[in-house]
């Protein structure tokens, strides 16, 4: 019999991705640290044409973008003549499932039907589990969802409740887990007992999927306003929607448009803490997946990490659960539109970002999602309320994640604040360092470091001498 | 008996097991998660020909018809989240109260 211990199973660890993904990787590394990125992004063989057409096909993509012409007027209220950019939002709630994760889920599930996989099984506690289960069921697959829902006493927050929900409403099988990074064993002993394709999120396929979101922005903004998009705003977690949003916006011709990383700053917090779990009042798109998967992506279910955000993002800001709670209201009042909150952390970053540029500019919010009992705002700021968290209006430098939700009391005090891009940099260098040791580095190794560092060679030189002194 | 329920054969139940001890869990975990167990929940109808009531160690058939074992920990499992309690906080937001 199979021996499925924890140890036993991470050992068959190579072995069982392999058979579930039907693709080899070994064929694209050239070092400990390099990976021939572009070949592997390259391997699926999709045109941005194809998977268009693949996603159509299951209801996702060609989302509305829409002008938010109060918020924007509401904005420049806020700031000196002539500023305050035009801000756009791109309505990803319309996919089946209800977010961008669609774009994702549609090609995985393309490719398992294609491969002649019976099913697929995905790891994740977001909104990609639904999206999984949606596409699943549309190209007649099984799926399996494994998701970090509950504490120790089985509590759980209810956005995470909801997207649970949500999956069987899909007619997925859930495994409901505890708190812990073990929920990779399981995903794991999934695979090999189901034999199902895994749907990561870090496939080249769940990249490409979100190529044609920015494509999409890219086509109609240059369309609709005869111009590339000053800044898209992108809710950063795990990487992806930023990596592949990026791309399809250079396949477009918009290289000069600024990408911007946003997440909630849940700094203290721990995301491996039972305790900590349920006090996050958000699910995703928080610091907790964004700063440590973007200064080293290879953290994850699949050997390489197609998500890599470093190597797309122009700069990174944090706002507040507060701001964020308070933008989301906003947005229902000043537009008519009532979306899930996480969606709305890139929005509440062009609100304040929007203030700094001029009023001839465009700011796209390049996402929105579903929202409903559990996965909304009040949902969320309730039960913080019920278990301890101090919820008020007032300064939103005061929020602190865990004890005080402070909800701003006027739009102007929605800022922001820029996370140091040097500092992922840094860490991701020398991450790198402690794979393969700076001094072994070649000419080779130091070009892909400074590709995905988005840095020169110079730059990777610099650090890796300075490592080694460190040494 | 009376006042336990009992699930049918066939019922949608909702069983728990552990799959990690806290001794077997991973290293470097925090403190607070390690002194725990991994525990996973799944749905299934009941297998199997004899009524069982929660606590029972039983086999379902899960809706994609997968085998699980564990104890019943809820019969007809439903959700109950909401949209919680009315946080007045956020009423006023973007109306005349605050313009």
């Amino acid at each position: 019999m199979t021996d499925v211990s924890y140890e036993a199973v991470n050992a068959r660890k190579n072995e069982i991705m392999k058979a579930a993904l039907g693709m080899d990787y070994e064929a694209f590394e050239t070092s400990p640290i390099a990976f021939d990125y572009e070949a592997m992004m390259a391997a699926p063989g999709y045109s941005l044409d194809d998977i268009a057409r693949i996603q159509r096909a299951t209801k996702v993509g060609d989302t509305p973008l829409h002008e938010l012409t109060r918020l924007t007027r509401a904005v420049r209220a806020t700031c000196e003549p002539g500023k305050g950019a035009t801000i756009l939002l791109k309505d990803e709630a319309a996919n089946a499932s209800g977010s961008f994760k669609a774009r994702r889920a549609s090609i995985s599930a393309y490719e398992a039907e294609k491969k002649g996989y019976a099913g697929m099984v995905t790891a994740t506690s977001g909104n990609y589990g639904a999206a999984v289960a949606s596409q699943a069921a549309q190209r007649g697959l099984k799926c399996v969802v494994v998701q970090e829902v509950y504490d120790s006493h089985g509590v759980g927050q209810p956005e995470i409740v909801e997207k649970s929900r949500a999956c069987e409403a899909y007619g997925a099988e859930v495994l409901k887990l505890t708190v812990g990074p073990e929920l990779f064993y399981v995903l794991l002993r999934t695979l090999e007992e189901t034999k199902f394709f895994n749907a990561s999120l870090y496939t080249p396929f769940g990249i490409a999927g979100v190529e044609t979101l920015g494509a999409e922005i890219g086509r109609e903004v240059q369309q609709r306003y005869g111009k590339q998009p000053d800044v898209v705003v992108v809710t950063n977690a795990g990487g992806g929607n930023l990596t592949g949003t990026a791309r399809g916006l250079r396949a477009v011709g918009c290289p000069d448009t600024s990408v911007v990383a946003v997440s909630v700053d849940l700094s203290g917090l721990h995301m491996a803490s039972d305790n900590d779990f349920n006090n996050k009042s958000f699910t995703t798109g928080h610091t907790g997946f964004g700063v440590p998967f973007a200064s080293w992506p290879d953290r994850v279910d699949v050997p390489r990490n197609a998500a890599r955000a470093l190597r797309y993002m122009d700069a990174y800001e944090l706002v507040t659960q507060g701001e964020v709670f308070y933008v989301t209201e906003l947005l229902a009042k000043l537009e008519g539109l009532e979306r899930g909150p996480a969606g709305n952390t890139s929005l509440t970053a062009a609100v304040a970002l929007a203030r700094t540029l001029g009023e001839d500019q465009l700011v796209v919010v390049q996402e929105s999602e579903y929202t409903g009992a559990g996965k909304h705002h009040n949902s969320q700021l309730s039960f913080a309320r019920a278990r301890g968290i101090e919820v008020r209006r007032g300064d939103p430098a005061d929020n602190v994640p865990g004890k005080a939700i402070v909800i701003p009391e006027r739009l102007d005090q929605v800022a922001g604040k820029p996370l140091d891009l040097s500092r992922l940099r840094n860490s991701y260098l020398k991450k790198a360092a402690q794979v393969h040791p700076a001094d072994q580095w070649t000419a080779d190794d130091m070009a892909f470091l400074a590709a995905d560092t988005n840095t020169s060679v110079e730059d990777v030189l610099a650090a890796a001498s300075s490592l080694k002194e460190e040494k | 008996m009376s006042g336990v329920e009992l699930a049918r054969p066939g019922a949608w139940v909702e069983v728990e097991s552990t799959i990690l001890t806290p001794e077997q869990r991973a290293a470097g975990l925090p403190s607070d998660t390690a002194a725990t167990p991994l525990t996973q929940w799944v749905n299934g109808f009941l297998q199997g020909t004899a009524p069982a009531k929660v606590g029972d160690e039983v086999t379902v058939k899960s809706i994609i018809g997968r085998e699980h074992t564990g104890r019943i920990s809820r019969i007809n499992p439903s959700y109950h989240h909401s949209f919680g309690e009315t946080v007045d906080e956020i009423l006023t937001i973007g109306t005349e109260y605050e313009s």
